[in-house]
């Protein structure tokens, strides 16, 4: 297959992880590790409904719901027991691991009997008279590997656009000032513990749909699918932020979904380039690392005089 | 509805009960104000009058005493529910404002307060843009011009002015005001206090403005209390706040030292009164 198009499909339906990881991490301003849980359980959920004949559209709608669920839960333990919301994410997502187990009666699910969101692409590709063979990037592409492609392009361009337009509504913007400052929010009327609650839970079924349509993709289900995840989003945003910038929520969604596209496209380039598939966590948790601290380290280098005060 | 537009009755309030860094903010304190009237409160550091604002907006649950607003009994309602009653403007300028949203987007969350937030309505439409310009231009200071710039990189005097019209622009039954110029340079606190005072007046706000200052405490307001280990000594109003002046507060501030009631902290605040 191409590896290209591979790359390009990956980026595509992970930057809805991205996207879930963005919502957490820069507007809400916490770090939410049920992440890593809610990613495996979409995969799980909708592997095993598959697996049992369900139509790929109410599986991949029902692993969504798991995942607002899994964010539901870690935003309750947070404002009704007043356990920091990373803290809970790591408890959510502990749980998460058990119950992806019990979900999917041991550690993985094959698809490959199964019908899938990709295969029901393919079929409605050649049934709109689709050719079966497309030239894309000098390569010849099977019409298997362009529907998924088109499916995907279609899903994701569809839930930034809402994403955008989200952050810019009234329920939006105070979701983000309850990120950015609480204080405020709650002086002009927000209540910030449910503003929370809801960002999570958006994230989280973002997430798992990722993880639903990803497990789709590659054929299989495993329980280690969500370890380490939230990593990769990262990865992926602050490539993003790099490369198109973090001012207002247009740019932001823009770059989620360009971070995404580059970060995967640099993976498939590196293990081309013969990296060890077994150091690619290794190599992008240094990458987040330095992505992190390389711009303070050189603000200090770069300005070695004390900071001055803030200009009344 | 009853006459007063805020009504505090017996408010006690103990921080770290039963450490030895225990702290009585506050000991019985009542008040009734009356709608309109402009209550300046004075106390020296650790007097109780921050906990006595924070007490009012629900962000400090107080031991015990009762909070009405607009004759509603507010005793119970958390903080963000009784947010829909009050505009706030708080000493940190950095405290009142999203610094990563623009002026429009903290003007346009401002004008949601006391309202439930809309999923299916943009924040900024052309015509709420319009209009949340013009009310920033009516504050002269260049703001309109600025709706898309982050707040975070506005001055410390801009973010305060910002944050008076935020917390004004939904008429709150009762504006509080916790030493909103203390951080700014002389210029900015003159031109915020200048600001408050107009808008006090313009749509009669009842309003509670703490303050470390004499000169503000005697120049401005229509009534003044003097906050002290948390009870209130004094209360000027009608005539008697008007004829007040500086020195009067200074000797009522002597009486407190030689009756022995006043601290290291106090006599600072009067030697920096004096300069």
């Amino acid at each position: 297959m191409n590896l290209l198009v591979g790359a390009l499909s990956v980026g595509l339906l992970l930057s809805l992880l991205t996207l879930g990881v963005f919502l957490t991490y820069r507007v809400l301003n916490r770090l939410d590790l049920t992440t890593d849980g809610s990613f495996g359980l979409g995969a799980a959920v909708a592997a095993m409904l598959l697996a049992n004949g369900v139509h790929p559209v109410t599986a991949t709608v029902i692993a969504t719901i798991a995942g607002w669920l899994a964010g539901a839960a870690t935003g309750v333990v947070h404002t009704a027991f007043g356990v920091d919301t990373l803290l809970g994410g790591i408890l959510v997502s502990t749980a998460l691991y058990s119950v992806q187990l019990y979900v999917m009666h041991g550690g993985d699910v094959s698809l490959a009997a199964a019908d899938t969101l990709p295969g029901l692409a393919e079929r409605m590709w050649t049934a709109l008279g689709g050719p079966a063979q497309v030239t894309l990037f000098g390569t010849s592409v099977s019409a298997g590997n362009i529907a998924a492609l088109v499916l995907f392009v279609v899903f994701v361009l569809g839930s930034m656009f809402l994403m955008e337009r989200f952050l810019r509504t009234d329920l939006g913007l105070a979701v983000r000032a309850t990120g950015d400052n609480p204080q405020m929010a709650r002086a002009l009327g927000v209540d910030v513990g449910f503003m929370v609650t809801l960002g999570l839970v958006m994230a989280n079924g973002l997430i798992a749909l990722s993880g639903a349509l990803f497990a789709q993709y590659q054929g299989f289900a495993n329980v280690q699918m969500g370890l380490g995840i939230v990593v990769v989003g990262l990865a992926c945003l602050i490539v993003g932020e790099a490369l198109v910038g973090r001012s207002g929520p247009a740019r932001q969604v823009t770059g989620v979904l360009i971070g995404t596209i580059v970060f995967r496209l640099l993976v498939a380039a590196a293990l081309r380039a013969g990296l060890d598939a077994n150091a690619l966590k290794l190599v992008t948790a240094v990458f987040v690392l330095i992505a992190l601290v390389l711009p303070r380290a050189l603000g200090r280098a770069l300005r070695p005089s004390p900071r001055p005060p803030v200009a009344a | 509805m009853s006459g007063a537009a805020l009504e505090l009755i017996g408010l006690r309030h103990t921080f770290f009960p039963g450490t030895p860094s225990e702290q009585r903010a506050l000991e019985g304190v009542s008040l009734t104000v009356d709608p309109g009237t402009f209550v300046v409160v004075i106390g020296i550091n650790g007097s109780g009058k921050s906990t006595l604002l924070n007490g009012v907006a629900g962000s400090v649950t107080l031991d015990e005493g009762i909070v009405r607003i607009g004759g509603r009994d507010v005793t119970r309602w958390p903080e963000h529910r009784r947010a829909g009653m009050i505009g706030r403007v708080f000493q940190n300028p950095f405290s009142g404002t999203a610094p990563h949203l623009t002026v429009a987007e903290n003007l346009a969350i401002a004008s949601q307060r006391g309202r439930s937030r809309q999923l299916f309505r943009l924040g900024l439409s052309s015509g709420r843009r319009a209009q949340l310009a013009e009310q920033l231009a009516s504050m002269n200071l260049g703001l309109e011009h600025r709706l898309v710039t982050p707040t975070g990189v506005l001055s410390g005097g801009q973010r305060q002015a910002l944050t008076l019209l935020m917390a004004t622009i939904v008429r709150p039954a009762v504006l509080l005001l916790d030493e909103h110029t203390a951080a700014l340079d002389p210029r900015s606190a003159e031109q915020v206090l200048r600001l408050t005072e107009e808008t006090v007046a313009r749509d009669r706000l009842t309003t509670l403005m703490v303050t470390h200052s004499m000169h503000q405490a005697v120049r401005i307001g229509d009534r003044l209390l003097l906050v002290h280990r948390g009870r209130i000594l004094e209360d000027f109003s009608g005539p008697r706040k008007r004829r007040l002046r500086m020195e009067d507060l200074l000797d009522r501030f002597d009486q407190l030292r030689n009756a022995d009631m006043l601290d290291e902290s106090a006599a600072e605040m009067l030697r920096r009164a004096y300069v």
